[in-house]
C-alpha cells in the first residue's frame, strides 16, 4: 500500500517577528494578574504623589509670630524663583553711561557672635546696574567675591568669571541701550574686559550703585540616618572709592535701601546685622546681607519640583518588576517555555518578543501615571502654599516620558534576570536590590551624600538622574546632594547606566536561553 | 514537506545519567507509530530531541528532512505534546489556543476549528487552572492540530483519561494517520497502544530494543504453539508429553502447546481418546509479546554491567 503524504489546507503564511510580537501581547494581556499589576504600578505612583502633596505641611515663624507660610519668593526675569536681598547704594541714571569703582576692602562679621569671620565663598560686593528697585528685577552686577575672584553676574543665573582676585580692584559697568558691559582692572588704567550682557526691555532710566551681600553660614553635618545643619546670617562691609560716574546722573547724592527685606527685617528673627551705607571723603562703605542668586531647591526649602510629584515612581516600579519577572518565570514554572519555544524555535527571537512587549507596556502605563501624577500633585502642593520651581517644556517633557522610559527599561532588565534565574522570588529580589534599593537608600537620607552619590553613578538607580528638573548653580552654595533631588550624573547618562546593565542582563539571557535544555 | 521523522544515534547524558544511547528509528506516514518503553527509557528525551528543546550530544533528529530548529512555522509542520500541565492556569483555554495560532500566523477561526475537533467548545472561556487532567490533555490535542500538521509527536496523550476518553483518542489518533499523517506515540504501557498503533518502536535504556510492525510482533511472539481447550487436562498432558510437546498449563481448561504441529495433536489425542472441545493456533496479545522482549532486554544489559564491572 503506497500512503500519500497529508497536505495541510492552511494558506501559507509570512514569518515575521511581527506575529512573535502579537503572540507575546496576547500572551501577556489573557492574564488577568499581569493587568492588574501594571494598573497598580500606576495609581501607586500617582497616589503616593498626592499623599505626599497632601501630607505636607509646612510652619514658619516670622518675627513677633507672624508667619511667613504663604510668602512665595520673588521671580526673576527668566520666572525662576529668586533670592534678591542685599544692601544698595544707589542712584538713578538716565540713558547711557558708566560707573567705575574702587573696592579696597571687603570684610565679614558673622551674626552670631558680631566676630569678623572669613568671608563666605559667594560674599560678593561691587557695582550693579538695576531695572529698579523691585526684588526679582533684571539687573547686572559686577562684584568682588569672597572666594571666587571678580565676578560678572546678570538676571540671577549668569554668572561670567573675572581675572582679578587681589585687592583694591577697580570695577566698571557701562550701560549702551539693553547691553551692559564689565570690565575690571588692578591700577585703573590697564582694564580688561570680563563680560558683556544682555538685559532686554531695561528701561531708560535704571538704579545703579554700590551693593553689598552674604549668604547664610551654613554646616551642614551628615551622619548614617540623619543630617543636621546650622544655619547663621553673615554681614559683608566693602569699602569703595575712585567712583566716577559718566552719563547722566539726575541725582544729587547716594540713597540707601535694603533690597528685598520684609518690613521689620527679614525671617530669622533676632540679631540681623546692622545694614547700611556711609559717605566718607571721597569714599562709600556699604554693609549688606543675603544674596543675589537663584533658590536652588532642596530638603528644607518651601519650593516643589515637578518630580516631587513622582515620589511614588519607585513603588510602582516595584510592582513593574514583579510583573515583568513573573512574565518569564512563570513560563518556567509549569514548563510552558517548552510550549513557547517548540512554536518559535529561534529563541533569541522569542526573549526580544518578551522584551518589546513588556517594555512598550510598562511604557505606556508609566506615562498615563506621570502625565496624570505632575499635574494633580502639582496643584494640591500650590494649594497648601508651595511655590513651584518652574522648568522649561522640554525639561518637564524629559521627566515625564525619561520615568515612563525608566520604567520601561527596568521592565526589560527583570524580564532578562528572570530568564537567567527562572524563579520569580530571585529575580524579583536582585532587581530590587539592584534599582530601588540604592535609590531609596540615596534620596531618603539614610546614607550620607558620599555613598550616596556613589550609589546613583554606578548601580542601575542612577536612571532616576532623568527626573532632576532643577539644575545646579555654581554661584550658589548648597547641599546638592541625592536627598536634595540632585543627581550626580546628567539625566541622559544616568538612564545609560541603567541601559547598559540592562543589555548586560539580555546578553546573558539570550546566551543561557540558546545553551539551555528548555 | 515529507511527513517523516528520522531520528539517527541520538546520544545524550543528563550527568552520570546515559538518557538516550544511540536511539535510532523513523516514523512513516500514515501510521500511528507507538513509541513504547518502560519508565526512564528515554521517550520524553527522544521526543524534546526531535522538537529542538533539547541538544543532544550526539547524532540527529530531522523533520521532514530538516532539523526542528530551522522550520519557520514549526507548528504547521509539526505538532507536539509533551506536557498537558504546561498552563498558565490563569490564562483560559481559549486564550492559550490563541496566542499559539497568533504566534503561527493563524487567527481565533482556527481556534474556534480544533475546539470542536477535540471537543472541548463547552469549557473552552474558562481558566486552564479548573480543567480536569482529562480536559488538559483534550486542550493539548487542540494545541498540536492547531497549525494542522503532517507530523504529530505526542508523549502519553491518554495518561489520565478515563475509558471513555482512551476510547475517543484511539479513533482519533487512528482518523488522523488514516489522513496520511505520521503520528508518533508515547506510552510505558503497551497495552494502551492496542488497536492503535500499526508500528511500534519499542526502547529501553536510551536504545531502540524493537521496531516492528505490530502484526508481524504478534505473529513472532505466537511463535508455533497451539492453544487447547480439554477437560481431561492431566490425561492430555501425558500423551502430549509422550508424543514429544512440551506442555504449560494456562488456564482451568487450558494448555499451551509447542513442539508439535496443529494436526499431530489433534492425532494423538484421536489415537489415546482424549476429549477436547478446539485445537487452534495460539495467539500472543501485545502486552505478552512486549513482555518477552523487554524480559530479553534486561537480561542482555544485566550481562553488559556484569562484563563491564569485571
Ligand atoms: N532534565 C533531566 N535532568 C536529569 N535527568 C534527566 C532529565 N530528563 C530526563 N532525565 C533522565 O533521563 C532518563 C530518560 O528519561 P525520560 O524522561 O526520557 O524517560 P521516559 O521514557 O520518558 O520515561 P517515562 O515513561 O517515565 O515518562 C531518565 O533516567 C531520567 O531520569
Ligand atoms: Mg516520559
Amino acid at each position: 500500500m503506497t500512503m500519500t503524504t497529508y497536505r495541510s489546507e492552511a494558506p501559507p503564511a509570512r514569518d515575521g517577528f511581527g506575529q512573535l510580537l502579537r503572540a507575546e501581547w496576547t500572551k501577556f494581556r489573557t492574564v488577568r494578574g499581569w493587568v492588574i499589576g501594571l494598573v497598580a504600578a500606576a495609581l501607586v505612583i500617582v497616589l503616593i504623589g498626592l499623599f505626599g502633596a497632601a501630607a505636607s505641611n509646612f510652619s514658619c515663624a516670622g518675627p513677633e509670630g507672624r508667619s511667613c507660610a504663604a510668602s512665595t519668593p520673588p521671580v526673576g526675569p527668566d520666572g525662576e524663583p529668586v533670592n534678591d536681598r542685599f544692601y544698595l547704594a544707589h542712584q538713578s541714571l538716565s540713558g547711557d553711561g558708566s560707573i567705575t569703582a574702587r573696592l579696597t576692602s571687603l570684610t565679614t562679621v558673622s551674626s552670631s557672635d558680631n566676630q569678623k569671620t572669613e568671608p563666605e565663598p559667594w560674599t560678593k560686593a561691587g557695582i550693579i546696574i538695576k531695572e529698579s528697585t523691585t526684588p526679582g528685577s533684571a539687573y547686572a552686577a559686577l562684584a568682588v567675591t569672597g572666594g571666587h575672584g571678580v565676578r560678572m553676574q546678570h538676571n540671577y543665573t549668569g554668572d561670567i568669571a573675572g581675572t582679578v582676585s587681589t585687592k583694591p580692584s577697580w570695577l566698571r559697568l557701562t550701560r549702551s541701550g539693553d547691553t551692559i558691559t564689565g570690565h575690571e582692572s588692578t591700577d585703573g588704567t590697564d582694564w580688561h574686559l570680563v563680560g558683556t550682557v544682555s538685559l532686554p526691555g531695561l528701561p531708560s532710566t535704571v538704579r545703579a550703585g554700590l551693593f553689598a551681600a552674604s549668604p547664610h553660614h551654613e554646616v551642614i553635618t551628615e551622619s548614617f540616618v540623619s543630617t543636621s545643619a546650622t544655619s547663621y546670617p553673615t554681614l559683608a562691609t566693602a569699602e569703595f572709592d575712585r567712583i566716577d560716574l559718566q552719563g547722566t546722573w539726575p541725582d544729587t547724592g547716594w540713597t540707601g535701601d535694603s533690597i528685598g527685606d520684609r518690613a521689620g527685617g527679614g525671617p530669622g528673627g533676632g540679631a540681623e546685622p546692622p545694614v547700611g551705607f556711609d559717605e566718607t571723603g571721597d569714599g562709600v562703605t556699604v554693609s549688606g546681607a543675603g544674596n543675589i542668586a537663584p533658590i536652588v531647591a532642596g530638603r528644607g526649602g518651601l519650593g516643589k519640583t515637578i518630580e516631587s510629584s513622582l515620589v511614588g515612581a519607585f513603588a510602582g516600579l516595584i510592582a513593574v518588576i514583579v510583573v515583568a519577572a513573573t512574565f518569564m518565570t512563570s513560563e518556567y514554572r509549569r514548563g510552558l517555555i517548552r510550549t513557547s519555544l517548540a512554536a518559535s524555535p529561534r529563541r533569541g527571537r522569542v526573549l526580544a518578543a518578551k522584551a518589546v512587549v513588556i517594555g512598550a507596556v510598562t511604557f505606556v502605563t508609566g506615562l498615563a501615571a506621570a502625565v496624570i501624577a505632575v499635574p494633580l500633585v502639582g496643584a494640591v502642593e500650590r494649594d497648601k502654599g508651595h511655590f513651584m520651581f518652574p522648568v522649561p517644556t522640554a525639561t518637564e517633557v524629559r521627566v515625564v516620558v525619561g520615568t515612563a522610559a525608566l520604567l520601561a527599561v527596568a521592565a526589560v532588565f527583570s524580564l532578562a534576570v528572570g530568564t537567567v534565574l527562572r524563579r520569580s522570588a530571585g529575580a524579583v529580589t536582585v532587581v530590587i536590590v539592584a534599582i530601588v534599593l540604592p535609590y531609596i537608600l540615596a534620596i531618603a537620607s539614610v546614607l550620607p551624600s558620599g555613598p550616596s552619590d556613589w550609589l546613583l553613578r554606578v548601580t542601575p538607580a542612577a536612571a532616576f538622574a532623568v527626573q532632576q528638573s532643577v539644575p545646579e548653580y555654581a554661584q550658589v552654595t548648597a547641599s546638592y546632594a541625592p536627598a536634595d533631588g540632585y543627581f550626580p550624573l546628567t539625566p541622559l547618562a544616568g538612564f545609560a547606566v541603567l541601559c547598559g546593565y540592562t543589555a548586560l542582563a539580555l546578553g546573558v539571557a539570550t546566551f543561557v536561553l540558546r545553551r539551555r535544555d528548555a | 514537506m515529507e511527513a517523516t521523522i528520522e531520528v539517527t544515534g541520538l546520544r545524550k547524558r543528563f550527568g552520570p545519567t546515559v538518557a538516550l544511547d544511540g536511539m535510532t528509528f523513523t516514523v512513516t506516514p500514515g501510521k500511528v507509530t507507538g513509541f513504547v518503553g518502560p519508565n526512564g527509557a528515554g521517550k520524553s528525551t527522544t521526543m524534546r530531541a526531535i522538537l529542538g528543546l533539547d541538544s543532544v550530544d550526539a547524532g540527529h533528529a530531522l523533520v521532514g528532512g530538516r532539523p526542528y530548529r530551522t522550520l519557520r512555522h514549526p507548528l504547521r509542520q509539526v505538532g507536539s505534546l509533551l506536557d498537558a500541565g504546561a498552563l498558565q492556569p490563569a490564562r483560559t483555554g481559549r486564550n492559550h489556543l490563541l496566542w499559539l495560532a497568533h504566534s503561527q500566523g493563524l487567527g481565533a477561526r482556527r481556534v474556534d476549528e480544533v475546539v470542536g475537533q477535540v471537543g472541548l467548545a463547552s469549557a473552552i472561556r474558562r481558566r486552564a487552572g479548573s480543567y480536569s487532567l482529562g480536559m488538559r490533555q483534550r486542550l493539548g490535542i487542540a494545541a498540536a492540530l492547531l497549525g494542522d500538521p503532517p507530523v504529530l509527536v505526542l508523549d502519553e496523550p491518554v495518561n489520565g483519561m478515563d475509558p471513555e476518553g482512551i476510547r475517543w483518542m484511539r479513533g482519533f489518533l487512528r482518523s488522523l494517520a488514516a489522513e496520511g499523517r505520521a503520528v508518533l506515540v508515547s506510552s510505558h504501557l503497551m497495552s494502551e497502544l492496542q488497536d492503535t498503533a500499526d508500528h511500534v518502536v519499542i526502547v529501553g535504556r536510551g536504545k531502540v530494543i524493537a521496531d516492528v510492525s505490530v502484526a508481524d510482533l504478534i505473529e513472532s511472539a505466537s511463535g508455533d504453539r497451539i492453544t487447547l481447550l480439554t477437560t481431561a487436562r492431566t490425561q492430555a498432558m501425558t500423551v502430549l508429553a509422550h508424543a514429544g510437546a512440551t506442555v504449560a498449563v494456562t488456564g482451568a481448561d487450558t494448555l499451551t502447546v509447542s513442539g508439535l504441529s496443529g494436526e499431530r495433536v489433534v492425532a494423538v489425542l484421536g489415537e489415546n481418546a482424549v476429549p477436547f472441545s478446539e485445537v487452534s493456533a495460539h495467539r500472543a496479545s501485545l502486552e505478552e509479546a512486549y513482555m518477552e522482549l523487554t524480559r530479553d532486554a534486561v537480561e542482555f544489559h544485566a550481562a553488559v554491567a556484569e562484563e563491564a564491572a569485571r
